[in-house]
């Protein structure tokens, strides 16, 4: 008889093909976690939001600026204070980070020696490695002290304080993802400016930025979702005052900070606890179409390399 | 000529971002060390505060920080890995495959504290299993889930697709080629990217400031199911939330320290075993 036609062969490579699929929807239970989670998350903010919108207009909600939610006369739940907050101070890191994150990208992929690349990459990295609460400690016994000196003022918990702390934590962001896009500059495209006669600044700045602007911007993106979500440099670094912001010497209060300060204290079951869900909600949502625009960009531009 | 001046000036500017952002990790190096070095101790490493946390050490915090990371690497390590293999062994180009990958990115973009959010109604409310290490564990476990997920896939990449085809070519099946052809050359590398994960996870504050960890507790936990200190919550509430901030600093600074170090030591272990990995490949081809 053929091998192919015994009868314990063929149960053998039947049990060996099902233990095959076992394997393979093993691994695919895995691999779907990550939707699961992201959907789970969705779905806990939306339930657990709900409750406070019995109570809260909606409007009320994105377009009043006073949260007050334990005032005894009335309960005040608008968030546009901390949503201006934190725009404020992730727009001041942005001033900062972007310049000087491009600066430093441009000059790892095109003037700086492969050895010094070599260091400062791993270098950079350690920068990413710093806990976020590290950095809020260093803005309010190092920056804030600094900040109050140079521009006179009592003290430096504000919202520049914050920007300055989150511009550093998005640096590498911004950093990495820009070299990585200035690198995958097609090499045809210095040397054709080189030789028309340009000098390695003008291909820089007029062929090679240009060429990798869609990763730039993607790479300012993500840095800008990792802006608006931290929590704990600007809890420690921004004084947490809940005024409406009027400028970047401002004590100010973000998202994310209110969630942080208020969680710990408020009563289970509430229109406020619920209220709270309600701002991680809105961060949720921002935090994701700025991902998903900076995915998209990205993929974008790298279709077109392709 | 004035082409030439305009490059030497520009290139400067580039180089002077570059010593900018250079000098800001020195600052805070320099700072903290210098600051925090003076504190520490063997009894600052191995005692439980005392006197209203204005005394004594911080092993309860270091022993949580711990604790709560085995948790976390228990259920994000061998996710993270499993899917990966998935993604890159098993997975065709689909459209259920570009959305798992595009749910992957978003994931690692979701704020820490709304992992937090998450973790108080899931692990302490659902699940009931209160605030302790189990619901701070498993919420950092989720949050550490994504970048352990794209680690090792980019050590899967690394690995020859003759390796497989060898195994294949020899009759074995898929999962045999995995087992015994890709994983052995993978594995390092997914390692050291799962022990980066784990170190950005131990530094964080956020996801476990409401389920689990405590202001204060001087004995430590006896169960998972018990609440804990941890390092990095340690350093917010002596920077913010103490009574006698002042007095506090240098324990602050003290705590900073230790944060810094074993977050960075995990760093460099993972890069510098990854950076004798690629050698060592290099010399071998």
């Amino acid at each position: 008889m053929s091998p192919l036609k015994d009868p314990a062969r063929t149960i053998q490579r039947k049990w060996a093909a099902a233990k095959e699929s076992a394997i393979k929807a093993f691994f695919f239970v895995n691999g779907i976690a990550a939707v699961v989670v992201l959907l789970g998350i969705f779905g806990v903010l939306l339930y657990t939001s709900v409750p406070a919108f019995r109570e809260i207009d909606l409007k009320e909600f994105l377009g009043n600026t006073v949260w007050d939610p334990t005032s005894p006369e009335k309960a005040e739940y608008g968030i546009l204070s901390m949503l201006a907050s934190t725009f404020l101070v992730t727009i001041g890191a942005l001033a900062i980070a972007v310049p000087v994150g491009i600066g430093v990208a441009a000059y790892l992929s095109d003037v700086a020696h492969w050895r010094v690349r070599e260091i400062v990459k791993p270098i950079v990295e350690i920068l990413a490695g710093i806990p976020s609460v590290v950095v809020g400690f260093l803005g309010i016994v190092l920056f804030g002290p600094a900040i109050a000196k140079i521009f006179g003022i009592a003290h430096g918990l504000n919202a520049l304080n914050g920007s300055v702390l989150l511009a550093i934590m998005s640096l590498p962001t911004i950093i990495s993802i820009s070299e990585d896009s200035l690198n995958a500059v097609p090499t045809a495209y210095a040397e054709a400016s080189y030789g028309l006669g340009a000098t390695r600044w003008q291909t820089l700045v007029r062929v090679k930025i240009p060429a990798a602007l869609s990763g730039i911007i993607a790479a300012v993106m993500l840095g800008m979702g990792r802006a608006i979500g931290e929590t704990m440099t600007v809890l420690m670094a921004t004084g947490n005052a809940r005024s409406f912001p009027t400028g970047i010497f401002e004590s100010v209060r973000t998202m994310t900070a209110n969630i942080a300060i208020e969680l710990g204290e408020v009563p289970y079951h509430t229109t406020h606890y619920y209220a709270l869900f309600a701002i991680g909600l809105v961060l949720f949502v921002i935090t994701f179409l700025v991902n998903m625009a900076a995915d998209i960009v990205l993929r974008k531009y790298q279709e077109r390399e392709q | 000529m004035k082409r030439k001046v305009f490059q030497f000036l520009g290139f400067m500017l580039l180089r002077t971002c570059l010593y900018i952002v250079l000098a800001v990790l020195l600052l805070f190096l320099y700072d903290i060390i210098r600051k925090g070095g003076g504190a520490i101790s063997w009894e600052f490493l191995s005692q439980p505060p005392r006197r209203g946390m204005t005394e004594g050490g911080i092993f309860p915090a270091i022993f949580g920080t711990f604790l709560v990371t085995m948790i976390t690497s228990v259920l994000a390590v061998p996710m993270g890995m499993f899917a990966a293999i998935y993604l890159n062994e098993y997975a065709r180009q689909t459209r259920l495959t570009r959305l798992l990958r595009l749910a992957i990115r978003n994931l690692s973009g979701v704020p820490s504290i709304v992992y937090g959010l998450f973790g108080v109604i899931l692990f302490v409310n659902i699940f009931a299993f209160g605030t302790s290490i189990l619901s701070a564990g498993l919420t950092l476990g989720l949050l550490t889930l994504p970048w352990t997920i794209t680690a090792s896939e980019e050590a899967l990449k690394t690995v020859p697709n003759s390796y497989r085809e060898g195994a294949l070519a020899l009759g074995a099946t898929k999962w045999q080629s995995i087992r015994t052809n890709v994983l052995p050359y993978a594995l390092p590398g997914m390692l050291t990217g799962t022990v980066l994960g784990l170190a950005r996870a131990a530094g964080e504050t956020a996801p476990i400031m409401f389920t689990g960890a405590a202001f204060f507790l001087p004995i430590l936990p006896k169960s998972l199911g018990d609440q804990f200190m941890a390092l990095p919550y340690h350093l917010y509430i002596m920077a913010t939330q103490h009574h006698n901030i002042l007095k506090v600093r240098p324990l602050a600074y003290a705590t900073a320290l230790v944060l810094i170090v074993l977050v960075l030591g995990m760093n460099m272990t993972a890069v510098v075993i990854r950076y004798r990995l690629r050698r060592k490949r290099r010399m071998g081809s």
